[in-house]
C-alpha cells in the first residue's frame, strides 16, 4: 500500500473533495498523469478529463474540465473551475451537447468554431464517461 | 399647532413607511446571511489562486509576459460593481466617488464596466464611458458571468485598446462596516518581497511557465472579480439592513412624537369642546 498523501480539490463555489488518498489520476494539456507521494512540485493546466482519487476505501470517480493543478510532495491542491460527481452530472444534457457538437464537425462549414465545437465534444465525451 | 387631522394623516404614513422599512430590513437580513455564507464558502479558493500566482510570480522573478506589463494604451479600464437598486445608504456613492474622485482616472481616458445599475448611471453623469453594462450580474452573480466579463476585459487587453485593468468593489468587513476598495488586475502585480510562509520549494511548470501563466491569469482575474462579486452582494445586503435599521428607528422615533403631538391636539380640543358647552351653559341660566 503506498503511502497517503493529502487531495484536496476547491471550486470557486465550494470545497469540492478533501481527504486522504494514495495516488491520483487526471488529465493535464500535456496528458494523463498519475501522482504518487512525493512527487516532484508541479503547476499543470488541467485538461478535460476523468479524475480519479484512490481511497484506501476505493477509488472515487469525476469529471474534471477545467482548472489547474498544484502538485507539492505532501499534497495536492486541484483549483477546479468545473467539477462534478457522476451523480451530478445531467446525462441526458452531456448527451444532447455530444450529438450537437458531432453534427457541427461533421459539416464543417465555415462558420463553426471547429476548436469549440470540439471542445465540446471533450467536454460531453468526459462527462458521459463517467456514468457507470 | 397642526390640526389633529393632519397629524393623524402624516403619523399614518410615517406609520406605512416604517413597516416598508422594516420588511426591507428583514429581507436584507436574510439575504446578508445567504450571500455571506456564499462569500465565505469560496474563500479557499481565492485564497489558494492568490497564493498560486503571487508565490509563483515571486519565483519567476522577471518574467517577460503580455500580462505582466502594461499595455500601450494609456486608456484605463474599471470594473465597477454596484447594486441595482438604492436604499442602501452611501453603499453606491461610495464607488462612485472612490473612482470618480481618484486623478488615474480622468472621465475622458477611462472606460467602466459597469456591474450595476446604480454605478453605471452615477459614472456616466459624471462623464464617463460605459463600455460594457451587466445589471442582471449583480442579482445572482455566477462565476460564468466572471468568466465572460474577463474574457472581453482581456481581448480588449490584448488588442491595445486599454492599458491597465482596475477592480472597484465594496469589501464586507462586517455587518455594519463596509469599505469600497480598488484593486489592480492588469498587469498583475504583487509587493515585492511578499513571502506567504510557504516552503521555498523549486516549483516546475507543465508545459512551461508561459503557457502556465497564459491560462492562470484569466482564471486569476476571473476568479478576483468573482469573489468581489460576492463580497459586493454580501456588502450591499448589509449597507442595506444598515441605513434600514436607522431608518426603522427614526421612523419611530417620529411616530412617538407625532403621537405625543396628537394626544396633546385631542386634549386641546376636548377642552376647548367643553369650555364652550359651559360656557353656553351659563349663558342660558
Amino acid at each position: 500500500m503506498a503511502e497517503m498523501m493529502k487531495i484536496t480539490v476547491i471550486t470557486p463555489e465550494r470545497e469540492f473533495y478533501s481527504g486522504e488518498a494514495s495516488m491520483v489520476e487526471f488529465t493535464t494539456t500535456e496528458g494523463n498523469i498519475g501522482i504518487y507521494k512525493e512527487h516532484i512540485p508541479l503547476t499543470a493546466i488541467v485538461a478535460p478529463g476523468i479524475l480519479t482519487i484512490h481511497e484506501a476505501e476505493g477509488k472515487r470517480e469525476a469529471a474534471l474540465i477545467a482548472g489547474f493543478a498544484e502538485i507539492l510532495p505532501e499534497q495536492v491542491t486541484i483549483l477546479a473551475e468545473v467539477v462534478e460527481w457522476p451523480e451530478e452530472i445531467d446525462y441526458g444534457r452531456a448527451e444532447e451537447s455530444k450529438n450537437r457538437a458531432e453534427r457541427r464537425l461533421k459539416e464543417r462549414s465555415a462558420e463553426i468554431d471547429v476548436a469549440r465545437a470540439e471542445a465540446a465534444l471533450k467536454r460531453a465525451l468526459v462527462r458521459l464517461d463517467t456514468r457507470k | 399647532m397642526a390640526s389633529m387631522r393632519d397629524i393623524k394623516r402624516r403619523r399614518s404614513s410615517i406609520q406605512s413607511t416604517e413597516q416598508i422599512t422594516k420588511a426591507m430590513k428583514l429581507v436584507s437580513t436574510v439575504k446578508l446571511q445567504k450571500s455571506r455564507t456564499k462569500a465565505e464558502n469560496s474563500k479557499p479558493y481565492f485564497n489558494m489562486m492568490y497564493q498560486t500566482v503571487s508565490s509563483m510570480l515571486a519565483k519567476s522573478g522577471n518574467m517577460d509576459h503580455k500580462y505582466l506589463k502594461a499595455g500601450a494604451s494609456d486608456r484605463k479600464a474599471v470594473i465597477a460593481i454596484t447594486s441595482n437598486r438604492g436604499l442602501a445608504g452611501g453603499y453606491n456613492n461610495n464607488i462612485i466617488r472612490m473612482i470618480a474622485g481618484d486623478e488615474r482616472f480622468p472621465s475622458g481616458r477611462t472606460s467602466i464596466y459597469a456591474i450595476g445599475n446604480k454605478g453605471k448611471d452615477g459614472l456616466a453623469r459624471k462623464g464617463y464611458e460605459i463600455a460594457g453594462d451587466y445589471p442582471e450580474v449583480i442579482e445572482e452573480p455566477e462565476y460564468q458571468d466572471a468568466q465572460e466579463i474577463t474574457s472581453v476585459l482581456l481581448s480588449e487587453f490584448e488588442k491595445g485598446n486599454i492599458g491597465e485593468i482596475y477592480l472597484a468593489y465594496t469589501v464586507f468587513k462586517n455587518t455594519v462596516s463596509q469599505k469600497p476598495a480598488l484593486i489592480k488586475l492588469l498587469p498583475v502585480e504583487f509587493e515585492t518581497g511578499e513571502t506567504d510562509g510557504g516552503p521555498a520549494v523549486l516549483m516546475n511548470y507543465e508545459p512551461n511557465e508561459t503557457a502556465v501563466l497564459d491560462q492562470l491569469v484569466p482564471k486569476y482575474m476571473s476568479s478576483m472579480i468573482y469573489g468581489a462579486l460576492l463580497e459586493a452582494v454580501a456588502s450591499e445586503n448589509g449597507a442595506r439592513m444598515t441605513a434600514m435599521d436607522s431608518a426603522t428607528s427614526n421612523a419611530e422615533e417620529m411616530i412617538e412624537e407625532l403621537s405625543l403631538q396628537y394626544n396633546r391636539a385631542r386634549q386641546g380640543s376636548i377642552t376647548q369642546e367643553l369650555t364652550e358647552i359651559i360656557a353656553g351653559a351659563n349663558a342660558i341660566s
